[in-house]
């Protein structure tokens, strides 16, 4: 028996930055630094937006498309590094929000950009178990840059929810491996409001080895190459990190396109994998097959091998991923900063 | 029931009163009222005390207690009692004052409205007023007080035409009139382009169409009206009321550009009253927004539904025309103590109906109005007035 | 809003829960216990139900000055909503020029955060309304 989609749905905030306008106020060459991080512009939410409006938001659009009765969610995990609580889950408000309350388990994940990833597998264990019927895996955030800093380019907003099980699925999940070590590339303490990085260090030991590891470790498992999938997609934490190494991986730049997000809107953090994937899903015909790497800092990668199935046929179309993406309202870096809560405010 | 009659009148200042306290300025209107009736205070057998929210602007209720004792009535043991509907309440102390007459429970009564907003400065007032709306389901959503008003101005522009100069105008007229009212808070006149280019408060209702906070207060004795004489010159009778209600939300009236429970009131004291509206000589109207007096004037038949605006820019409405309308400058120039509200505008109709109204007077003044509004019209309180020959 | 005062409602601030009466069929929003058109016929039999988020904007206004909780979302702009199965209700609109509002314009609703306690204390969700896109 295999686990797998059952539906999906993303959201994106409709506001946009550019690097241009961002290295305008540092004193940095915004658009050379876009350029080296292969992004043009990034989502920013706005002041009525968080990680738990997005995640309500991703969930609506899951259910909207397929005809589930909400109680039938037997869990909601909620992956993020942004929930709004540090104490009090985001997964009980989308509860709340889609109707599944109140027989159910729920809980918030954190494992920087893959508690999104992670969300899906627990699903897929509590699925396959015939603990629950159906369950919700979601991956979003709002993450920050410090102002100035290089990740204040690429951090930016959005969510893409998933809801597993192992009937009227919509794509199989045929592999899920895993590459976990204790690796601190990148972290936030508590109480502090921007997070911190060990700057090239987060590249080679860290999303490199996590990410080229599982990959291999799922084209073992799976007994599959590169040319077996139809599209590829890795976290991407800037759009060039996923093209590195999907080609050291041999994949080519084409399989890559459809999940690469990151370009129009920035690393949306725990949403990014995810909302590639769904981007995906968006355009998948019965039969594509899918090779999906998540990574978080700190660090890991969870991978998917998944095959789409006639199910995708069935599924009520909505708003499209790139649909979100092209809806977009450009700020200035005053709004920007005024919408993200960099300008202190009396009382603060 | 007998008929009742006003015996005295007084008021404070309307305005910023940074050195007058709550209790300062109840104490001043009462006495001065008091003054004016030739009664002593033994004569005294009631007090209704008009006052919205001083609670939450004074962190004080109970404030019927406070105003008998500081009154120095303590040792009589007055029944005292404060009454709330909204920016209400003053007439609606005015009416339990009028029943309790008239149904012989008591023979002569002190009604008195009170409202001290500054204090907690203007955002919070801001907050505190918009308490009369619907507190779950329109300002937890963003609603503020004038931005319900403002969905009324811009529903009535949208049926009707109504333009942003005509409820300029009520503003201008009302500017006009005050600055003949020496206790006005606004003693100036204001031209149609500084309210037309003032600063938007809720979009279509800009900084002058809007009436200012203010501290005040007001108070009025009543009595009989076959006793009036022994007491006044020139007693005026409150021939009728009528009070309304209708739902707390905007959202659920039948029509967001008629106030059904103005309309309703007005019905009901002409009814009382055998009159009709073209017998009013003078009428205070509710004007805490422009969009509210043009509403009004509709809403009691003055004028035909939607030609309030036409009807305001034309002159229809301004001192010693059709009807004078607001002759004390209205919640707008006069200034709204919300608690004062309502009985400074009876106070305002009986200068009128006495021959007291100096540069204001309307001439042969002999039939007199008051309309009052809690909250975005779920309270409406009517009182017709007549000079007593 | 007190915690357990905004927590009542959070079926109805969430998912727009009414009530249907079971004597003349009305929709009302939030729920009520009697129906304002029946009376006391309608007592016990007003049933739960969801409406669609689907309306049309009646008026609404561009708010400049606001308490200091929307500082930073003013101007914005609030409107009374007709939602198509009758009931109106009072809400932000957003994703959307303010001087782009038309009076008839089609909207949906959408989950915001209307507001916290403070901050320290609890967030507030519930509905804001977008235009209907395509």
């Amino acid at each position: 028996m295999v686990a797998g989609i059952v539906s999906y749905g993303g959201y994106v905030p409709r506001y946009r930055i550019t690097p241009k306008e961002i290295g305008n106020v540092w004193g940095v060459d915004g658009e050379a630094m876009g350029r080296s991080l292969g992004i043009n512009a990034k989502s920013v939410p706005s002041p009525d937006e968080d990680v738990i409006t997005i995640s309500v938001e991703a969930a609506r659009e899951c259910l909207r498309k397929v005809d589930v009765a909400p109680t039938d969610i037997g869990a909601i995990y909620v992956g993020s590094e942004s929930h709004p609580y540090a104490v009090k889950p985001t997964a009980t408000v989308v509860a709340e929000a889609i109707g599944s309350t109140p027989v159910m388990t729920a809980a918030d994940f954190e494992f920087a950009c893959k508690a999104g990833t992670a969300a899906i597998q627990a699903c897929m264990g509590l699925t396959l178990s015939d603990m629950i019927k159906y369950g919700m895996a979601v991956g979003s955030d709002t993450s920050q840059g410090a102002p100035g800093d290089a990740l204040e380019f690429s951090a930016s907003a959005g969510g893409a929810a998933l809801l597993i099980g192992k009937e009227n699925l919509i794509a199989e999940i045929n592999q899920t491996v895993s590459y976990t070590t204790d690796t601190p590339d990148f972290w936030r303490r508590e109480g502090q409001q921007y997070p911190s990085h060990g700057g090239r260090f987060t590249g080679e030991p860290a999303y490199f080895k996590h990410v080229m590891s599982c990959a291999k470790l799922l084209m073992d498992k799976a007994g599959s190459k590169p040319e077996d999938y139809n599209y590829a997609v890795f976290h991407q934490p800037n759009g060039k990190f996923p093209v590195k190494v999907g080609r050291t991986l041999g994949f080519d730049d084409k399989q890559l396109d459809a999940g690469m997000l990151v370009r129009s809107i920035g690393n949306t953090y725990s949403g990014a994998v995810l909302l590639g994937l769904c981007s995906i899903l968006d355009r998948a015909v019965p039969g594509d097959r899918i090779f999906m790497v998540g990574y978080g800092s700190g660090a890991g990668s969870d991978a998917f091998d998944i095959t789409v199935t006639s199910g995708i046929k069935k599924l009520k179309r909505a708003q499209t991923i790139e649909e979100m993406t092209k809806d977009a309202k450009f700020l200035d870096y005053g709004t920007y900063a005024k919408f993200r809560g960099k300008i202190r405010m009396r009382g603060d | 029931m007998r008929g009742v009659a006003i015996i005295g009148v007084g008021e404070t200042q309307f305005g910023e009163l940074w050195d007058r306290s709550f209790r300062d300025l109840g104490i001043e209107a009462g006495l001065k009222a008091i003054e004016d009736a030739h009664i002593r205070a033994e004569d005294i057998d009631a007090l209704y005390i008009g006052n919205m929210s001083a609670g939450k602007f004074i962190e004080q209720e109970h404030v019927s207690a406070i105003v008998a004792d500081y009154a120095g009535l303590a040792d009589s043991h007055l029944p005292t009692t404060r009454v709330e509907g909204g920016g209400a309440c003053g007439a609606l102390a005015l009416l339990q004052a009028y029943a309790a007459i008239a149904s012989g429970l008591h023979d002569i009564v002190v009604v008195g409205g009170a409202e001290k907003m500054t204090d907690v400065g203007e955002v919070k007032a801001a907050e505190i007023l918009s308490a009369t709306a619907d507190q779950e389901w329109e300002t937890v959503f963003g609603a503020t007080f004038p931005a319900l008003y403002a969905i009324m101005a811009r529903r009535h522009m949208y049926e009707y035409g109504t333009t942003r100069e005509q409820l300029a105008a009520v503003a201008v007229k009302n500017h006009r009139h005050g600055a003949l009212n020496p206790v006005a808070q606004y003693q100036k006149e204001i031209t149609l382009e500084t309210v037309m280019n003032a600063g938007m408060v809720a979009d279509p209702l800009g900084v002058f169409d809007c009436a200012p906070l203010s501290d005040g207060a007001a108070a009025i004795v009543m009595c009989a009206a076959d006793r009036a004489r022994k007491f006044c010159e020139t007693p005026v009778e409150l021939i009728a009321s009528g009070q309304a209600s209708d739902t707390i939300a905007l959202h659920d009236r039948r029509d967001l550009t008629t106030m059904d429970a103005t309309v309703v009131a007005g019905k009901r004291a002409f009814h009382r009253a055998g009159l009709t509206p073209a017998d009013v000589d003078v009428a205070e109207v509710h004007d805490n927004f422009t969009i509210t007096e043009i509403m009004a004037i509709e809403d009691l038949r003055f004028v035909k539904k939607g030609q309030g605006g036409p009807a305001t820019e034309q002159g229809v409405t301004a001192l010693n025309s059709k009807i004078s309308v607001n002759t004390s400058g209205g919640l707008k120039a006069r200034g709204q103590p919300l608690g004062a509200t309502g009985v400074a505008q009876a106070i305002e109709i009986v200068r009128q109906l006495r021959g007291e109204g100096g540069k204001r007077q309307v001439t042969d003044a002999e039939v007199g109005l008051t309309h009052t509004l809690g909250g975005t019209g779920a309270t409406a309180v009517v009182h017709i007035f007549r000079r007593v020959r | 809003m007190a915690t357990p005062r905004f927590w009542r409602e959070i079926p109805s601030r969430y998912n727009l829960l009414g009530t249907k009466c079971g004597s003349c069929g009305t929709l009302d929003f939030p729920p009520r216990a009697v129906c304002p058109k029946c009376g006391r016929k309608s007592v016990g039999k007003m049933m739960k139900q969801k409406l669609s988020g689907i309306g049309t904007i009646i008026s609404y206004t561009i708010v400049y000055d606001a308490p200091s909780s929307y500082e930073l979302l003013k101007p914005y702009v609030l409107a009374v909503i007709e939602l198509k199965e009758g009931a109106r209700l009072t809400s932000q609109i957003i994703n959307v020029e303010p001087g782009d509002v038309k009076i008839g314009m089609q909207v949906e609703a959408t989950f915001r955060r209307l507001g916290q306690e403070g901050e320290a204390g609890i967030l507030q969700y519930g509905y804001k309304f977008k235009p209907v896109t395509g």
